[in-house]
């Protein structure tokens, strides 16, 4: 059913970042742990600048800061002088190295310089990390997945097969919001289950007010947890458009740690899912006060039902993303007529198909590789209702004068975007009556009658 | 603090020891610098030209990290506000990315029609080797536009270096346009960046004189604008860091006379205006200069008395990219009562540094480059009520319990002129007096302290 989609040579207003990003969110997700990247100086900069924009949290991403000489000769003098100065300043127990286009292309090879580093450098280091991250190569995605699966490849299994017990499982989550981990948290506690988050970044990007300025924000998957992964019952990961070598793939091939592979948990019928996956790990029941929660959602969903039916949507960003939300908005009625992101996997339309198939009559039209220009060039036609998606969609939202339902990241327009939650029962509540409230709230202040009931 | 040993030299504590103070170095790996690269000293120079297209040849992170990233208004057309890319992928950087780029330029200009191109060389084309000078005036001359190439590699120095690569590239436009007509009375802003629509304000300032405005360099800007911005009787040049060189080339080339000037704050505005002023030597142009900062003085130091009160004695730290700035920070914040107590910058020269430890109080800690873990034991250290910096720095006053300023490229707020200097006092007065400061520890609070909050960890 899908058209073929405007093929520019250039690109405008990307859906999409850069490969550094993702990894350096995901080192973050880290206890004790230091983003650093080998490369100029600008980079670490530049996503320090758009991470805080959206979290309004410190974020301190080391950068080796090159200059034309270590281009030339290579930038492994600078890297391992860039090592000491972080660990003599931060103390971290980990340093996630992710590389550059720079560095990538000069061909400096990381990983000898780690193994020189350890010969050369006395006394007590913290883990190295590394993870190849040229930014001509993917988005961000494919950088926070390779580095969740570069961290668990060298911790898992470290300290050999533990005695767990029964009830621990891996959760690899993806790049959701921190206020969704704290709720993954939660849920698995209500099982009772114990869950390694990996990564965890529900305090590290979204902390407390404290009394000490902490060099590295507390918070963040433990090591000894991560050394521990191999020896779960079970591993759930979300999201289905990652390549093979997923950290849920390695655990189950390397360790036999049985893997569930599953979209991201949003709307009720993928909630569902994790439930049940859930139920089926721990051997338990699902507890009572979140089968409640799907009950009260369940009546608000029959309750504003027709607030929102038919409504057209344009979904936007992260595929994974992108897949849980068709399948919500798919569910409540909305009808997606255009998914589109930036990435490549090369799998959307196949996703979309799969979670939608048995609700929606119509699928939507299904694009990768997608920029802002080019969805903004097929909005003119599908005439949408609503946006759905991060903030960089906000200057189409107001060209076409329809509502933008911010979700993901970044939201660079708005407070608070760590904390929107995206999954689950409850995050579905949330969005549900964020998406049923807009529609109202612009056919109110569309309508001369300044009317006070709906 | 314990600071790291290679950055000892570039911190300098007023009064204590004769002054010195290192700079201008590259950063040092590790010390997680706030400074970004030469890319982006280009990219922000030249990013309010609003008719030209500002492609970025590179992979995408280059292009979407700076995507509408100032808040630089234009009254016309908007094409700065486009993110623009050549989006390298794994087989432009092994074959090259020539084709590309000259595609994605032809396809470009055919769709926005500019009035000229701009492409920035980013980190990977210098490695890779693209003749981009070969591939812009092919294109130049098939579309019978500008088409200037940015040489911002973002090794190749820092911020500053991407300064220079700005100058140059303007300079491939000024003296190419018609300069007919244009006033003996005439000047180019440099150097403003119309944040806000800071640039609208000053030219009004400059009408109201009757000095006209031949070029907005870079502000609100237009190719057309640039290429007769030689004929204007002089430039007036704003933040030093930025476009110092390219008035220096158009006196070189020209002849045009510039000085600096600054329009944050009473006296420095006013004294930016009477220096126009007295450089025409023409007394009706001096004339309605005074009458002009006496009608503005008298609307606004009642309205800042109230604010002065308020904030007598608070303490203020200053981070910004360029020292230039800070002069008129310190001065500004003197004037509604604040006592500065730490200023840095992260490409100041060594000449400013020293200016600002001359007119700063003894104990003002002074720094070059800052990190963050600097900064914050700094502003520990002193005890700051407010800090004024940008993005990057404003988490760390928070997590510190300290008021903050944006004093950065993305604000909505004019902080220039003298109707800005009001704005200026509000935001401060608005940070320092909230009363949710009373909720921190640093402040004072005690319920829910560290020792109370535990962070659920899974595996406990």
């Amino acid at each position: 059913m899908s058209k073929n989609p405007p093929n520019y040579i250039s690109t405008t207003n990307a859906c999409k970042l850069c490969t550094p990003l993702g990894a350096s969110l995901a080192f973050k997700g880290i206890e004790g742990a230091v983003p650093y990247l080998h490369g100029s100086q600008g980079c670490a900069t530049y996503m320090r600048r758009y991470i805080i924009s959206h979290y309004n949290e410190p974020i301190d991403i080391a950068s080796s800061s090159l200059s034309e000489k270590h281009a030339i000769y290579g930038g492994g003098a600078n890297l391992k002088l860039g090592l000491m100065n972080v660990t003599q300043k931060y103390r971290p127990q980990l340093i996630g190295i992710a590389t550059t286009c720079l560095t990538e292309t000069i061909g400096d090879d990381v990983k000898s310089l780690l193994c020189e580093y350890d010969k050369e450098v006395e006394g007590e280091k913290p883990i190295m990390i590394h993870v190849s991250t040229p930014s001509y190569s993917g988005t961000h995605m494919e950088g926070f997945h390779n580095a969740v699966t570069s961290v668990v490849k060298a911790l898992a299994g470290r300290d050999g097969e533990q005695d767990m017990g029964s009830g621990v499982i891996n959760i690899l989550p993806g790049f959701v919001s921190p206020a969704d981990i704290r709720y993954l948290k939660e849920i698995a506690a209500d099982f009772p289950l114990k869950a390694t988050i990996l990564p965890d970044i529900s305090d590290t990007m979204d902390g407390a007010a404290a009394e000490f300025y902490e060099k590295i924000q507390p918070g963040g998957t433990p090591i000894s947890a991560i050394a521990a992964m191999n020896s779960s019952v079970g591993s759930i990961e979300f999201g289905h458009t990652m390549g093979k070598d997923s950290s849920g793939v390695l655990l189950a091939e390397k360790f036999g740690v049985e893997n569930t592979r599953m979209p991201i948990p949003m709307g009720i019928s993928a909630t569902d899912t994790f439930f049940d996956c859930l139920s089926r790990l721990s051997g338990l029941p699902i507890p009572e006060k979140h089968q409640a929660e799907r009950g009260r959602l369940v009546d608000a969903y029959v309750d504003s039902h027709k607030y929102i039916y038919g409504k057209k949507a344009i979904v936007y960003g992260e595929e994974d993303l992108v897949v849980g939300l068709t399948a919500f908005l798919a569910e409540i009625g909305v009808m997606p007529v255009l998914c589109a992101s930036g990435g490549k996997s090369g799998k959307l339309a196949e996703m979309i198909q799969q979670v939608t198939a048995d609700v929606l009559p119509e699928q939507p039209q299904v694009h990768e590789g997608m920029d802002f220009y080019e969805i903004s060039e097929m909005a003119e036609e599908l005439a949408p209702d609503l946006l759905v998606g991060h903030s960089k969609g906000y200057p189409l939202a107001q060209k076409l004068s329809i509502p933008i339902i911010r979700v993901g990241f970044p939201i660079h327009d708005r407070m608070g975007g760590q904390r929107i939650l995206h999954i689950g029962y409850r995050g579905a509540q949330q969005l549900f009556d964020v998406v049923v409230n807009a529609c109202i709230a612009k056919k109110q202040s569309d309508s001369p009658v300044g009317y006070s009931y709906m | 603090m314990e600071l790291l040993k290679d950055r000892e030299k570039q911190i300098y504590r007023t009064g204590k020891e004769p002054f010195a103070l290192s700079c201008d170095k590259d950063s040092l790996a590790g010390a997680v610098s706030q400074r970004a690269c030469v890319f982006c000293g280009s990219r922000v120079v030249l990013y309010p030209i609003a008719d030209a297209i500002h492609l970025v040849h590179g992979p995408i992170g280059c292009a979407v990290y700076t995507w509408d990233i100032r808040g630089a208004l234009s009254s016309g057309p908007e094409l700065h506000r486009l993110s623009f890319s050549t989006d390298l992928q794994e087989l432009d950087v092994i074959f090259g990315g020539e084709k590309k780029l000259k595609r994605a330029l032809f396809e470009l200009i055919e769709r926005h029609s500019p009035k000229a191109a701009f492409v920035y060389s980013t980190c990977i084309v210098g490695i890779i080797g693209d003749d981009v000078d070969a591939v812009c005036r092919e294109v130049a001359g098939k579309t019978n536009i500008p088409v200037i190439p940015v040489k911002s590699e973002g090794f190749m120095g820092n911020k500053r270096a991407g300064y220079t690569a700005a100058c140059n590239a303007m300079d491939q436009l000024i003296g190419t346009g018609d300069t007919t007509g244009i006033s003996p009375y005439s000047i180019n802003i440099l150097g403003d960046f119309n944040l806000a629509g800071e640039i609208w304000l000053i030219r009004e300032y400059f009408e109201r004189m009757g000095v006209e405005v031949v070029a907005n360099i870079t502000g609100d800007g237009r190719v057309a604008d640039l290429q007769r911005a030689h004929g204007a009787a002089l430039n007036v040049v704003q933040c030093s860091g930025a476009t110092m060189e390219l008035a220096q080339i158009m006196e070189d080339k020209y002849g045009v006379p510039f000085f600096h000037v600054s329009y944050f704050g009473i006296e420095d505005m006013a004294q930016a205006l009477y220096d126009v002023a007295e450089h025409f030597k023409n007394p009706e142009i001096m004339e309605k200069t005074r009458q002009l900062v006496k009608e503005e003085l008298e609307s606004l130091l009642p309205k800042l008395a109230f604010y002065k009160k308020a904030l007598q004695g608070k303490k203020a730290a200053i981070y910004v990219g360029g020292s230039f700035k800070a002069f008129s920070l310190v001065k500004t914040l003197r004037l509604i009562g604040m006592n500065v107590v730490m200023v840095g910058s992260q490409t100041g020269t060594e000449q400013e540094y020293r200016e600002l430890a001359e007119i700063t109080d003894p104990g003002t800690v002074i720094v070059d480059d800052a990190n963050a873990l600097e900064l914050t034991s700094f502003l520990e250290e002193q005890k700051v009520d407010l800090f004024v910096g940008g993005v990057k720095e404003r988490p760390i006053a928070f997590k510190l319990g300290v008021g903050f300023c944006d004093h950065n490229h993305e604000r909505k707020e004019i902080l220039a002129g003298f109707s800005g200097m009001l704005n200026f006092a509000q935001e401060v007065y608005a940070s320092v007096m909230s009363p949710v400061w009373r909720f921190t520890y640093q402040n004072g609070a005690s319920r829910g302290k560290k020792s109370d909050i535990t962070i659920a960890n899974p595996n406990e």
